[in-house]
């Protein structure tokens, strides 16, 4: 109890993503005592990613690190092959970014989130329990409790508020209390992807046989080119031990301007004929699901701290994408360890209110800053992101002169692909995601000759296929505006919603007034996954719903 | 705070387990036995002093050996510290009085605790007897209906709020001194507000399910003579009821065709709204025509 009579703890952790777990771990190992609060029903429930971890070798901290035995009981299977299709039509060019992806990799493993986090979760208790806290599911922390205008501690919707000395952010990309705090905006799509993902039923040995590989084995797929209309992004696949994760990842923007249907994006690329072999004749959906993604060269804080606060992972925007690496998970390890270790060194100088400064610097000092926002990609998007020369570079190359240097290079191309300092500075532009694959493939590619016969669910049916626990009466998310000229967007934009589609989330309705129509958006919360999209593309006012409310992943 | 908690097995009348014979009669035989649904709420009310306040929870049944499981069930999915079966043949084919002289006897053999609860009415008799009997026996003050719970053990009182003649709509605030015999409704809800208190119940479910899978090391049963009763008062003999028979189950009046559906299923309720719209359609119509809308 602190002297306001409130319950006190040294630390609180909020989430028990791989951020918050490091955070928390490495608390109770310096010995603090730290209380971690997780708004799902059990950790993982609302937790999506694409599904590969890394471990790099660079990095100050790893998973398996923190927690031993990780990889043979919470991961998948260990990516050992890594390649990359340029597609055009059925003309498909593949390159082995092998190198690429073994490049500062100690270990690399597929995971799903609701097996990986809850066995997290299970150590994280055990651990914290032992310096006096422990770990809560179902309590959704609300907000930053604060006194006299500092952060002091967190209010939650189903405890009293708690005061700590340190607050460990690490609620995921709509991360409410970096919002409180006055560090994260919810406003441009361009600081942001959206990534969405279905979960396919394939026994272990069927995966071994279809992809070529050893029981111990798997395997990641990367697609880009021209089979997702003209939105900037890709597609994945990548082999659990039981199943595998198929998704596409977009530029929100890019989604939003060309007013795509995310989940159709995911059809075009379940149903290209290059998956025929992978998906056979039996296509059987356990799961879809979305999430967004920051994009930390444009929005990871340089400052991710705020008197008593400190923000990790994805609610920091330490999410890196990119070029055709996607790697967030080990840098939300990396960042919870080192903002535990932070908060040791200050409370052991007697000077816990340093902890989050001591928490940049570390950042900065371990080089986790220089990947998430690298010195070079400021200096290429200033010139390559620029309408003009985009475009220019664009035309260049869908150019005779453009498609014989592509020819020229040939083999070389897999090779400069292959290099990181150069992927690390790919722009953020139609080029390397659309426009070079498209005429990569249809120069060097060869025809897909296989005829794919998947045919994905619904929307319907998958949203119908989904756990919830709604909240009724009591919806998450509010409409602030809804004329279409404002909220629109989500209609296409949200995963769970679209054009003519009456179960989604969002609907455009037209209203009669006073003789004239007019077009406006309705929002029903019930199908939501919680995935933030229309936090950024629409006019809302968005929020978590409380503890244990809301979508239940079992797969994630 | 040592607390009691009173638990029955009743019948499980859920669809699926409940084996009725061509005479409407119980097969008793074939359904399985289990905790009392509403005794839940009971434990839930012992379990909240537990975590808030420490101590010690027993839970007690009387009735046949088999009742053991239904008292692993109460431990396992709630909880309970120790558990007491009182068994013996003399106590067979007892009324709700004789029940209750039982329940009293072994509860003051376990020394006067500071708290008793009890279930609202059991699945099987319903008659709502045997708490309030076994607190007359006790000479404790009951509170009834109880929806909410907040104990001051310093000055060994509780208060409690409550449903007034079982109504939602009408909420008192009671308070009584120690010890005292509470009687949770279906509405209890535990309330726990702090952090400390959800690690504590974390802790205490984890212990209890543990627990329960050697629940015989924590069983105590004890026969009549164990809590010094006379058979004369007790069992078939105790009993001033007298069932003089057992009327069948009569069949539903009218037999409608009946289709399940799920109201989280999507398609299911999908159905259902398709084959009401003729019927909305027309209300929509006579809106219009009143011009009521």
């Amino acid at each position: 109890m602190s002297d306001t009579g409130q319950e006190h703890y040294e630390a609180v952790v909020v989430g028990a993503g791989p951020g918050g777990a490091a955070a928390a771990a490495t608390l109770a190992n310096y010995g603090v005592e730290t209380l971690v609060l997780e708004r799902g029903v059990e950790a993982g429930s609302k937790n999506v990613s694409g599904g590969l971890i890394y471990a790099e070798e660079s990095a100050p901290y790893t998973i398996d690190d923190l927690f031993p035995g990780f990889r043979e009981e919470a991961a998948e299977r260990p990516i050992t092959e890594y390649f990359l299709h340029n597609v055009a039509g059925r003309d498909v060019k593949t390159f082995d970014l092998t190198d690429l992806h073994e490049h500062d990799t100690e270990w690399s493993d597929a995971v799903l989130r609701r097996k990986m986090d809850s066995w997290l979760a299970e150590r994280v208790h055990e651990k914290t329990r032992e310096t006096g806290g422990g770990l809560l599911s179902g309590v959704r922390v609300n907000g930053l409790l604060r006194e006299n205008g500092r952060i002091v501690g967190v209010t939650c919707d189903e405890l009293d508020p708690i005061t700590a000395d340190i607050v460990v952010a690490a609620d995921g990309v709509n991360s409410e209390l970096a919002r409180d705090a006055g560090l994260m905006n919810w406003e441009h799509p361009e600081q942001w992807f959206q990534g969405v993902k279905a979960v396919v039923d394939v026994p272990g040995d069927v995966i071994t046989e279809r992809f070529g590989i050893g029981e111990g084995e798997g395997v990641a797929h990367l697609f880009s080119g021209d089979l997702f209309q003209d939105v900037r992004g890709g597609g994945f696949l990548y082999t659990n031990q039981e199943s595998l994760s198929i998704g596409t990842v977009f530029h929100l923007d890019s989604l939003v301007a060309e007013q795509a249907e995310p989940h159709e994006l995911l059809d075009g690329l379940l149903t290209h004929p290059l998956l025929a072999e992978w998906l056979g004749d039996d296509y059987t959906e356990i799961e879809y699901s979305a999430k967004l993604v920051p994009d930390s060269k444009k929005v990871a804080l340089r400052e991710p701290h705020k008197d008593r606060l400190v923000v990790v992972g994805d609610a920091a925007g330490q999410m890196q994408a990119q070029g055709p690496i996607i790697k967030g998970m080990n840098h939300a390890v990396s960042a919870g360890a080192l903002a535990a270790e932070a908060f040791a060194e200050a409370k052991s100088r007697n000077s816990p209110e340093t902890a989050g400064e001591l928490y940049a610097q570390k950042l900065r000092a371990e080089g986790v800053m220089q990947k998430l926002r690298p010195r070079g990609y400021d200096a290429v998007s200033a010139v390559g992101e620029r309408g003009a020369v985009a475009n220019l570079t664009d035309s260049l190359l869908t150019s005779s002169v453009g498609r014989i240097g592509v020819r020229l290079l040939g083999g070389q191309l897999e090779r400069l692909y292959n290099t990181p300092a150069l992927s690390m500075m790919v722009p953020d532009t139609r080029t390397p995601y659309v426009t070079l694959p498209t005429v990569i493939a249809e120069e060097l590619g060869t025809p897909v000759t296989d005829e794919n016969t998947v045919e994905p669910p619904s929307l319907e049916e998958r949203i119908g296929d989904l756990t919830y626990d709604t909240d009724i009466g009591n919806p998450h998310i509010k409409l602030r505006d809804n004329s279409f000229e404002a909220s629109g967007a989500a209609v296409t934009a949200c995963p769970v919603s679209a054009v003519n589609f009456g179960g989604g989330c969002y609907r455009e309705e037209t209203m009669q007034t006073n003789g004239h129509e007019e077009r406006v958006v309705s929002l029903d919360t019930q199908p939501c996954v919680e995935c933030g999209t229309c936090a950024i593309v629409a006019d809302t006012e968005w929020n978590h719903p409380r503890g244990g409310k809301g979508v239940e992943f079992t797969q994630g | 705070m040592h607390t009691v908690v009173l638990t029955k097995g009743v019948p499980d009348f859920r669809e699926g387990q409940v084996s009725f014979d061509e005479n409407g009669h119980l097969e008793r035989g074939k359904t399985p036995t289990v905790m009392n649904p509403n005794d839940q709420f009971a434990l839930e009310a012992a379990l909240q002093t537990r975590v808030r306040h420490g101590g010690h929870v027993t839970l007690m049944s009387m009735g046949p050996p088999g009742y053991k499981d239904v008292l692993r069930e109460g431990m396992a999915s709630v909880y309970a510290d120790d558990l007491y079966l009182i068994s013996d043949r003399e106590m067979a084919a007892a009324d709700t009085w004789a029940t209750s002289i039982t329940l009293s006897a072994a509860i003051e053999k376990l020394g006067t605790p500071d708290l008793v609860f009890a279930g609202f009415k059991t699945a099987d008799g319903e008659t709502g007897h045997t708490g309030p009997q076994t607190c007359w026996c006790l000479d404790m003050p009951i509170i009834t209906h109880v929806v909410s719970l907040d104990v001051d053990e310093e000055a060994g009182t509780l208060r409690a709020k409550r449903l007034v003649e079982g109504d939602i709509e009408e909420i008192e605030t009671v308070e009584a001194s120690f010890p005292a015999f509470v009687v949770a409704d279906p509405e209890f809800v535990p309330s726990y507000r702090s952090a400390s208190h959800r690690l504590t119940l974390k802790d205490l479910r984890a212990e209890t399910r543990e627990r329960a899978e050697n629940f015989e090391d924590h069983l105590t049963i004890w026969d009549h003579a164990d809590i010094n009763v006379d058979p004369d008062y007790i069992g078939l003999d105790g009993s001033p009821t007298i069932v003089s028979s057992v009327d069948p189950i009569p069949k539903a009046p009218a037999e409608r065709e009946a289709t399940m559906v799920s109201p989280t299923s999507r398609e299911e309720m999908t159905e259902v709204l398709e084959a009401m719209q003729p019927l909305a359609a027309g209300a929509t119509g006579t809106a219009e025509a009143t011009g009521d809308d």
